[in-house]
């Protein structure tokens, strides 16, 4: 079927960030999630978080290298959606979520994996945010922009690349521990 | 084996850059020794984390990218930007567009005149007429320039008169209690508590480098414990727009949030969580928060971790350390809202997109600071 591929097509864009295929898979599913979410109590602010949040469980997806969906991405997008927004709601203590008649499919898995990592992603970033200058900026530098030692201890400052992996593993020392402390506590 | 070498020999390891002869010894030590077996399984997990934490965050930026760009092509409902925030989208995304059009519009139009030049008779007909004519509207416009001239003269005396009175000179009075408002709207309206501004005859706003401005008390609500005040100094420029928004509903519990204020002479970060979502003996108005507060705090904003302002700080628990309340921000859009039916402030615009959103505390707070100010009373 044409539509299969195109569908294929457009979730291997998404695992690459190709800004042409979120582009498309955003405008074809927002305007649904966000009648959704304003129909049951929440503003179009609300609506972002909500359908980016289900965006960003639909990349975690790809990301694993899975681009089959047992169904359309619509139906999924909307699935995870509405489970998300119904959390969100039963943390204001209200049960019910009212929805016309758009297919859903179950998305337990799915959710259960994106929990996970959306903690590991807060505790990154908690990490991440009581690391300090400049610490974070050399740790980015080298582990996510992938530059040398070389380079890293001519931008610093530091007088030689030596200098640079002492300073690089102290700060390393201090990430792990932030973040692994969170961790434990987080699967005790 | 010292630590700092085990690491580099991981990571060589890890990402590939070992030599066979090399891997082969350092696999047998992976073997023989869990020390360096549990470093490397411990490494490969966190660095991973680090690559799934950034790949996330890119994505969520350009989800808002997007967000914003769908929204202003009107290819999703979403509600579109207002304010100065559309001004800069529409600059940065059309400058290179208007660039060329500007060049092509200023090449056709030599192009054409130098056709007109070339092409028209040497000595059109009727050309003293039109010269006449010309020195007639050239009459005018002197006559034009000259009441506009007059008029300029009058708007400066009213100003020196108007200064006189009011004294721009924020010095010369000697302010004493005080304490925090934050901007609402660039041109110079602030938000502040009615208490640090009752009974004030004169009022001055400090900005965090300094710079200390005469301004005008404009609004207040002693119940709802909300004042806004605007600006009058002519010495003050307007701020590029502001950075956060503010938010219509209240936070949840347990939401980390975060404040500026003035408790003394200088800027203070404050960090905390919302503890409960009534004020005291259930008042509604305001929630509990756990936040460091001192007297001069009164009036800082109250901001979650996007950048968007959930309150504002007005009250302090005596009896219980670290417990203090926040008005809720709706109130904040009420009172401003309330400002706008009065005709000479129907422009004051209220912020609702935040620009803080994803980034990090300390590039939050280094932004914020500049909206936010010292209020000094005399």
């Amino acid at each position: 079927m044409k539509a299969d591929i195109s569908e294929k097509s457009l979730l291997q864009g998404l695992a690459k960030n190709d800004k042409k295929a979120i582009e498309t898979i955003y405008k074809d599913n927002y305007n649904l999630v966000q009648a959704l979410v304003i129909n049951n109590s929440g503003t179009a602010e609300d609506a972002k978080d909500i359908f980016q949040e289900a965006m960003i469980v639909l990349y975690e997806k790809v990301q694993s290298g899975t681009f089959e969906l047992n169904c359309q991405i619509k139906t999924f997008v909307y699935s995870v959606s509405k489970r998300l927004w119904l959390k969100r709601l039963m943390q204001q203590n209200r049960f019910n979520l009212s929805d016309g008649h758009e297919e859903s499919v179950s998305v337990d898995e799915e959710m259960e994996e994106h929990e996970k990592r959306n903690t590991e992603f807060l505790m990154m970033e908690k990490a991440m945010n009581g690391l300090g200058e400049p610490c974070k900026s050399l740790l980015e530098a080298f582990y996510l922009q992938k530059k040398s030692m070389q380079e890293i201890a001519s931008s610093f400052g530091y007088t030689n690349s030596e200098n640079a992996k002492n300073q690089k593993y102290k700060c390393l020392m201090r990430l792990k521990k932030l973040f692994f402390s969170q961790y434990k506590n987080e699967s005790l | 084996m010292d630590d700092i070498k085990l690491l580099e020999a991981v990571e060589r390891y890890i990402s590939g850059q070992m030599s066979p002869d090399e891997r082969v010894y350092f696999e047998q030590l992976r073997k023989s020794n869990p020390e360096v077996d549990q470093a490397v399984v411990e490494h490969t997990f966190f660095l991973q984390q680090m690559n799934r934490f950034d790949e996330v965050k890119n994505f969520k930026a350009i989800l808002n990218d997007t967000h914003i760009h769908l929204g202003e092509k009107g290819l999703i409902k979403a509600p579109r930007l207002k304010g100065r925030a559309k001004v800069v989208y529409l600059y940065n995304r059309y400058k290179r567009v208007a660039a060329i059009a500007a060049s092509i519009a200023g090449i056709t139009a030599l192009t054409i005149s130098a056709l007109v030049w070339s092409l028209s008779p040497a000595k059109p007909a009727g050309k003293e007429e039109v010269q006449l004519l010309n020195r007639k509207f050239d009459n005018m416009n002197q006559k034009f320039q000259q009441m506009e001239k007059q008029n300029k003269v009058l708007d400066q005396k009213i100003n020196d008169v108007k200064d006189q009175t009011a004294s721009s000179d924020p010095s010369r009075y000697t302010y004493t209690s005080g304490g925090t408002g934050f901007m609402v709207d660039a041109k110079g309206y602030l938000v502040t508590n009615a208490h640090v501004v009752k009974d004030a005859t004169h009022v001055a706003v400090q900005s965090s480098n300094g710079n200390e401005y005469v301004a005008r008390v404009i609004y207040a609500d002693a119940d709802k414990d909300v004042a806004i005040l605007k600006i009058t100094d002519k010495n003050y420029k307007p701020l590029s727009s502001i950075p956060y928004s503010i938010k219509r509903s209240s936070g949840d519990l347990a939401e980390s949030i975060f404040t500026l204020g003035y408790p003394r002479n200088d800027i203070v970060y404050g960090d905390g969580y919302i503890a409960s979502k009534t004020g005291p003996e259930g008042d509604t108005l305001s929630c509990q928060i756990t936040i460091p507060a001192n007297k001069g705090n009164s009036g800082s904003p109250i901001l979650n971790k996007n950048g968007e302002v959930i309150g504002i700080l007005s009250k302090k628990e005596n009896a219980v350390e670290g417990a203090a309340f926040a008005l809720r921000s709706k109130y904040i859009i009420e009172a401003l809202n309330e400002l706008q039916k009065d005709s000479s402030y129907k422009n004051i615009k209220t912020p609702t997109t935040s620009t803080l959103k994803g980034k990090d505390r300390t590039q939050q707070v280094k932004t914020i600071s500049d909206y936010v100010f010292m209020v000094k009373v005399d």
